[in-house]
């Protein structure tokens, strides 16, 4: 008798195990169509990058990302779900189908892009990590950082690059490891930490929403590479196409010069440019080719705009953050944008 | 033909696998049994399923891979280049120091306060009661970030300990500082170490010390020599007692056995306090106790301590009161009433619920990741998932460690409990 009442536990305890369980591969398109709406992961809460604006809506760099394949699959920027994700639960989530890209300032690396499973379309910010500190502490140089306790963000590629300067560089330091952006904010702020370390754009994001921005100074030296792209899931090479020509067209359609002011005038009559014409679905069917409406980029460019829009709107020198566009220049300004042709 | 069907054993029909009561328990047995291989059949085919669907193998390689981050709190040594295993074991011992330290103050605070809630003053059992709903009601984790909030704000950072109009200053004869990245506490180590030079700290050309493991087992053995001693000096007290009625002089006898050889020790070691002080951007020297392994343990046991209040409270009152009243009638002080009558008695009740108290303890400390806390949640559980994208392997692993955990303090305890049962004979 006790043997089956045994049984019985053992069953109830398996079967939420087994619903758990399901599979996350198969064709990511026909999934998000089917749901009507894009499940995309972002940021937690990253001024310019992804952060709710007064209304509550969720504004950013990535989330221009999330909105321009909205756009592209159903037609509609607004058709998304954001599901704000941590460093340490990103590919998780990407990997169990919890979110169906994953565009949150993620550093396309090799053991990411293999190990990990994951597919990085491409690079929609060129950053490098910096270092962050009180004005008062009267540091100029990361070299001069021995002996200090260091805040940084678990999860990240922060933290191995933080491991690998500090001891190339024969330094010490105590790291404070904090799962969240508002959280190491509070730590850094409280002085908890003498220095706070992370992406040089995420840096000045978090300086803009100090109380007193003055008091700190981010670091000159950049200590890595940080191309920061959106992600998709291993093996469903459809859905990778549509992600990564969702944010080549914004690129495209910067160097072409098409805006959201006249893309809707650019399209109406074939242009003496062809690959405006392609872009905009005026000639050939590129958007047949993915499995999207043939003026896809155009309703992009209409509802999100060109990537010097979408950048000069969110993280630009005009906004709080302040940022020069520098390395996320277009290729023919001397920066590293560049885009596979439209073709 | 119907005289042969009499004749015979009845046959048997399959209704009787259900109805007939011979067979009920081993039909029911047999079918859950079926029921339990091909769910775990199921599960096991699933995950092997959507593992090869993502590309991914079962592989524990992962451990023996060099790591790259740093861990901030270590009882072992450990730096980036070492393996996911290693920072894994890191962890492993900050889970079992939270733990241990955990478990040590929730019994001190859990059996204080649950005498405390049957005191006969009004004010120290409504304040020990109030102590016990508040921290029994209100969620572990908001706890654990309340107190770590609080360390943080309310504490002064080391820069407030530095220059002429510095606003914060160090206690007990400026050789703790408290602040709000944790405690700086003074440690011994030793200007004649045996063990070499593991060590050095040189604060204004004060002496070279060290301190290695060679010094603190020597210490160590000369305790266990001494309390040895002191535990035979007691034995031979307690015979010649018992002989003669007599009891002889032991306790000076017993505190020079213990004192004299561990103070020569230390006196030949050469042992000296090692004060914190600051250095460059922080204090240097001295154990540095971080700010959030204070709030992890404090809110641990603060919690537990509450529930085992509790647990002593109903043990205290499950023993009889009669017990009591005799114990007085002879004459006997209230404290020791307490400690040589009722608390031996309340412990055959208390220790069993004990046991899932210090489970839990240790089960919940994996939620020191909410304060940065390294423990074994968060470099295996945590960052190793993180970087190598093993969440399967390393949640099996990590969920094999709690379950070893457990087993060992249930077993611990409960050869604790087996030796205070009633002997029968």
């Amino acid at each position: 008798m006790t043997q089956t009442k045994t049984t019985k536990y053992l069953l109830a305890a398996a079967a939420p195990l087994a619903v758990m369980a399901t599979g996350a591969a198969a064709a990511t398109l026909d999934e998000v169509r089917e749901a009507g709406k894009l499940k995309c992961g972002i940021h937690e809460g990253l001024a310019g990058f992804a952060a709710p604006n007064a209304e509550g809506q969720w504004e950013g760099l990535d989330v221009d990302i999330c909105r321009a394949v909205a756009a592209a699959v159903f037609g509609d920027s607004e058709a998304v779900e954001y599901i704000p994700v941590t460093g340490s639960t990103r590919f998780t989530a990407l990997a169990s189908g919890e979110i169906d890209m994953l565009a949150r300032t993620t550093t396309w690396t090799f053991s990411r892009d293999t190990d990990l499973k994951n597919e990085f379309v491409g690079i929609n910010f060129y950053d490098g990590q910096g270092f962050m500190v009180p004005t008062a502490l009267g540091v100029t140089s990361a070299l001069e950082l021995d002996g200090t306790t260091v805040c940084v963000n678990t999860g990240t590629t922060t933290e191995l690059n933080l491991a690998d300067y500090f001891s190339a560089n024969g330094m010490s330091y105590e790291p404070v490891p904090i799962e969240t952006g508002a959280e190491a904010q509070q730590q850094f702020l409280s002085g908890s930490c003498d220095v706070f370390t992370g992406d040089s754009s995420g840096l000045a994001a978090n300086r803009a929403t100090f109380p007193n921005p003055d008091d700190y100074v981010v670091l000159p030296e950049i200590v890595s590479k940080e191309p920061l792209g959106p992600a998709v899931r291993h093996g469903d090479s459809e859905w990778e196409d549509i992600v990564r020509w969702s944010l080549n067209a914004l690129i495209t359609a910067e160097e072409l010069g098409v805006t959201s002011a006249n893309a809707e005038a650019l399209a109406s009559e074939p242009q003496a440019n062809a690959e405006i014409n392609r872009l905009l679905g005026t000639e050939g069917d590129l958007g047949a080719m993915i499995g999207v409406e043939a003026d896809w980029a155009k309703t992009i460019i209409m509802s999100v705009g060109n990537y010097s829009e979408v950048f000069e709107r969110h993280v630009g020198v005009n906004t709080p953050i302040g940022l020069e566009r520098g390395v996320n220049a277009l290729w023919t300004q001397g920066g590293l944008l560049y885009s596979p042709p439209f073709r | 033909m119907s005289a042969e069907t009499q004749s015979s054993a009845p046959k048997f029909r399959i209704g009787q696998l259900i109805y007939d009561t011979r067979y009920r328990a081993k039909t029911i047995q047999v079918i859950a049994g079926f029921i339990i291989l091909s769910s775990i059949w199921w599960l096991g085919a699933n995950i092997a399923g959507n593992l090869s669907a993502l590309g991914k193998d079962f592989n524990l390689a992962f451990l023996s891979n060099p790591a790259g981050y740093d861990i901030n709190q270590k009882l072992i040594e450990y730096d980036s280049k070492m393996s996911h295993g290693r920072a894994a074991l890191v962890g492993i011992m900050n889970t079992l120091l939270v733990s241990v330290l955990g478990c040590i103050a929730a019994t001190f605070i859990g059996v204080f306060v649950g005498v405390l809630r049957l005191s006969d003053n009004w004010v120290i059992n409504r304040l020990a009661a109030v102590y016990v709903e508040a921290f029994r009601s209100v969620p572990l984790l908001l706890w654990i970030v309340f107190i770590f909030a609080i360390l943080s704000e309310a504490l002064p950072q080391p820069r407030d300990f530095r220059g002429e109009d510095a606003t914060a200053s160090m206690q007990l004869f400026d050789s703790v500082a408290i602040t709000a990245r944790g405690a700086y506490v003074p440690r011994v180590a030793f200007t004649n170490s045996i063990s070499g030079n593991e060590v050095v700290a040189v604060k204004d050309g004060i002496v070279e010390v060290a301190s290695g493991g060679a010094d603190w087992a020597l210490i160590f053995a000369a305790l266990l020599m001494g309390s040895t001693t002191a535990y035979w000096l007691k034995r031979r007290a307690d015979r010649m007692q018992s002989q003669t009625g007599q009891r002889p002089l032991t306790l000076p006898l017993q505190i020079m056995v213990v004192v004299v050889p561990t103070a020569l020790i230390l006196w030949f070691l050469g042992a000296t306090m090692v004060q914190p002080y600051l250095k460059g951007f922080n204090f240097a020297e001295g154990t540095f106790i971080r700010k959030s392994l204070l709030a992890l343990w404090l809110a641990l046991s603060l919690y537990t301590g509450a529930f085992i209040a509790e647990i002593v409270r109903g043990g205290i009152m499950s023993v009889d009161n009669g017990q009591r009243e005799a114990a007085l009638a002879l004459g006997l002080r209230p404290d020791k009433v307490m400690r040589l009558i009722i608390l031996p008695q309340a412990m055959r009740v208390i220790i069993p619920p004990l046991i899932s108290n210090y489970l839990s303890l240790a089960k919940n400390s994996s939620l020191a990741l909410a304060v940065g806390y390294m423990d074994v949640r968060a470099t295996l559980g945590g960052i190793t998932i993180n970087q190598t994208g093993r969440e399967l392997e390393a949640m099996l692993l990590l969920g094999l460690f709690y379950l070893v955990l457990s087993l060992l303090i249930a077993s611990v305890i409960n050869f604790y409990d087996r030796s205070k049962q009633i002997q029968e004979r």
